[in-house]
């Protein structure tokens, strides 16, 4: 039952999921393209596993609608549902061997080709030689294999896959990340990733969406979300931010706004400043900083802390005002700075983004002006 | 062997071209010290008499002119010949209760499984609380409830006009051979009956305990690969369950089997199950040898079917 086409988009329309005691989705609209590798990314308690479990079928949304294509879901129950998951557990069958692991979905379904399709998915996650074994009997790596090839071997319309790196080593999970790219391009199937870990994020998913508190902060491409987040949370969640209390102080000129932070004249490109703002937090990411006087704005201060990273060197610089820029400076043979030394540090207009001051500085932790 | 001129005076077992061994080979006395009590314990009361029974079925004689060890194993041809149908009877309604014990064990150990904290220790003490009755008492308690007159159940169906339930189960039990005169207490139903709830506790322990470790998170997993709850049933949760199941299975069963007691309160002179039969020989015919040799052929015969029951689940598989 090859059923539906795998690129159908999934859409959630005013989804929301109400717990006796909290809420832990709020209302929200989303809607996933077919095909796409897509990541639900947030801090723990932010809603994303409940989003996810609701789209599985093993949570019940309290409002709104589940669509897949033109397919109303939402009153189907999970085993109804042509949607797989990934479990963070793995909850690998133990009595099971490895391919019966792989072939429960097809079978339960009636397809007679269960047994060969299953071979087939293990020849594709590179585990044929274990078939025949009990989950028990494998490494941490290989179960998350075998799981994932018990959800893609049913070709679902989406695969959502819940923290499935998050019992790996580090080196493991790099390796994965590779591997779950090339085996979501291979067989084509939306991949809903649910995720704490930004960069795991980042370096799979097409889109993320960014939760906090039970609804979507941002939803974009990863380069979008790095260099023009749309709240102080997605700036400090995503990579490190340094962020600048400022004022905009006139209007634009040749597409550059002047501004002000601690009584230092900036400039900021006019078309990353929202309409009419004036208090805004000026974000500028640690390698956009640079030793030197090579960009527009500049900014003095004293090195009080380096830390040799070989690919990098990451400097944390005190301002005159106590708080303290984080630099990355790339090991490209431009001079490095000692402990104590004054230095300049300078960036250029547009390699900012600026966002309104209203906003909690400290929102997703990060280095935040004082 | 140069390993030869160093040899410890320890008895050093063949273990093969070695390095001298410098470190004199320690026994380490604590395991044997501990599994001590136990091993006596089972010396004392479990293989002495073993092989008492063992050595009385083998002699020749009466009680009058004492009893001579011949070896002569005739006794248990003559024991088989006489009270085959006993014993058939007694693995029969044995099976039976333990079938019936499972059917209303294992929803009732589900459940209790599936609550949460207290709720889930109240059930468990509720399964235990029969045990702080004798079981003697117990199964005394079921006469008073199922007798024709004056019984408990049938008085209090008879005030709330329902009188009539009592009597006509007691018809289909009839109807169904299963009680010879329309009574329901001295039929076999009733000793089944007793059977059944005398060693339902011992059902629902080990069900419990097996349901309670079952992860709810593959139960979670087969749905999400398209198995109906019924399925999930049948491939996940029944499956991981069958440790308990046997070892439930066999708590139940092999006690049942040599049940004295439920069928003597219960049952009529057509229930006689195998145990009541060594008690009166051992204690009222006191013909010794033939109630040792009925013993020795109720334990081969209930070793002979758990071995092959157990080999048939393949528990040894199951994690």
């Amino acid at each position: 039952m090859a059923g539906t086409r795998a690129t159908e988009d999934l859409r959630l329309v005013q989804i929301s999921k109400e717990f006796e005691t909290f809420t832990a989705v709020q209302p929200m609209d989303l809607t996933v393209p077919g095909g796409s590798f897509f990541a639900l990314l947030g801090p723990s308690g932010c809603g994303k596993t409940t989003t996810l479990r609701m789209v599985a079928g093993l949570e019940a949304p309290t409002t709104g609608r589940i669509h897949i294509g033109a397919k109303d879901i939402t009153a189907t129950k999970a085993y109804q549902r042509n949607v797989n998951t990934v479990f963070q557990s793995y909850a690998l069958f133990p009595h099971m061997t490895v391919l019966e692991n792989v072939a429960f979905g097809l079978k339960r379904k009636g397809d007679s080709a269960a047994m060969t399709k299953a071979r087939q998915t293990l020849d594709l996650v590179q585990l044929e030689q274990v078939a025949t074994k009990k989950p028990a009997q494998l490494s941490g790596g290989m179960q998350q294999r075998v799981a994932l090839a018990r959800a893609i071997v049913n070709r679902p319309d989406v695969l959502l896959l819940d923290e499935p790196l998050g019992a790996l080593d580090l080196k493991l999970r790099r390796q994965m990340q590779i591997e779950l790219k090339r085996i979501q391009s291979e067989v084509g199937i939306t991949f809903i990733h649910v995720t704490h870990d930004q960069e795991e994020a980042m370096t799979m998913a097409d889109t993320i969406a960014v939760m906090n508190k039970g609804r979507i902060e941002q939803l974009g491409d990863p380069a979008t979300l790095y260099e023009k987040p749309a709240s102080t949370f997605v700036a400090n969640f995503l990579g490190q931010s340094n962020l600048l209390r400022a004022q905009i102080t006139g209007a634009a000129v040749d597409g550059v706004m002047p501004a002000s932070t601690h009584d230092h004249d900036v400039w900021v490109a006019a078309d990353r400043v929202p309409d009419g703002l004036r208090d805004v937090w000026i974000g500028v990411r640690p390698e956009k900083l640079r030793l030197g006087d090579a960009g527009r704005n500049q900014i003095k201060g004293q090195v009080t802390d380096a830390s040799f990273t070989g690919v990098a060197t990451q400097y944390l610089v005190a301002m005159p005002w106590g708080f303290e820029l984080m630099v990355v400076q790339q090991n490209d043979g431009s001079p490095r700075a000692g402990v104590g030394e004054n230095v300049t540090l300078s960036w250029d207009p547009g390699h900012e983004f600026v966002l309104d001051q209203s906003q909690a500085e400290d929102a997703g932790s990060g280095l935040v002006d004082g | 062997m140069a390993d030869l001129a160093v040899a410890p005076p320890v008895a050093a077992p063949a273990r093969g071209p070695s390095r001298p061994v410098r470190r004199r080979r320690r026994i380490s006395w604590v395991p044997y010290l501990l599994l001590a009590p136990g091993l006596l314990w089972l010396v004392v009361f479990f293989v002495a008499p073993m092989l008492t029974t063992l050595s009385t079925s083998l002699q020749e004689g009466d009680v009058d002119n004492g009893y001579v060890l011949t070896g002569n194993p005739d006794v248990y041809w003559q024991a088989l010949q006489a009270y085959w149908p006993q014993i058939v009877r007694s693995l029969m309604y044995a099976g039976i209760a333990t079938l019936l014990s499972l059917a209303l064990g294992y929803p009732l150990a589900y459940f209790i499984a599936s609550r949460r904290g207290r709720s889930k220790n109240i059930l468990l003490v509720l399964v235990i609380a029969p045990f702080f009755t004798s079981f003697l008492i117990r199964t005394m308690a079921w006469q008073s409830l199922l007798a024709s007159d004056g019984g408990l159940v049938r008085k209090t169906l008879g005030g709330v006009g329902l009188g009539w339930v009592y009597d006509d189960f007691g018809h289909l039990l009839q109807l169904l051979h299963l009680s010879p005169n329309g009574e329901i207490l001295y039929s076999p139903w009733a000793v089944v009956w007793g059977l059944t709830y005398n060693f339902l506790p011992f059902m629902i322990l080990p069900l419990y305990t097996s349901l309670d470790r079952l992860d709810g998170r593959l139960l979670e997993a087969a749905g999400d690969l398209y198995a109906t709850p019924r399925q999930t049933f049948r491939h996940v949760t029944w499956p991981l369950s069958l440790p308990g199941v046997v070892s439930g299975t066999l708590l139940t069963f092999i006690p049942a089997a040599g049940d004295y007691i439920n069928s003597r309160l219960l049952g009529n002179t057509n229930t006689v199950m195998i145990g009541q039969v060594i008690d009166s020989q051992f204690l009222r015919v006191l013909d010794y040898p033939l109630a040792a040799a009925l013993s020795f052929l109720l334990l081969a015969l209930i070793v002979a079917m758990v071995f092959i029951y157990v080999r048939r689940a393949g528990t040894e598989e199951l994690v």
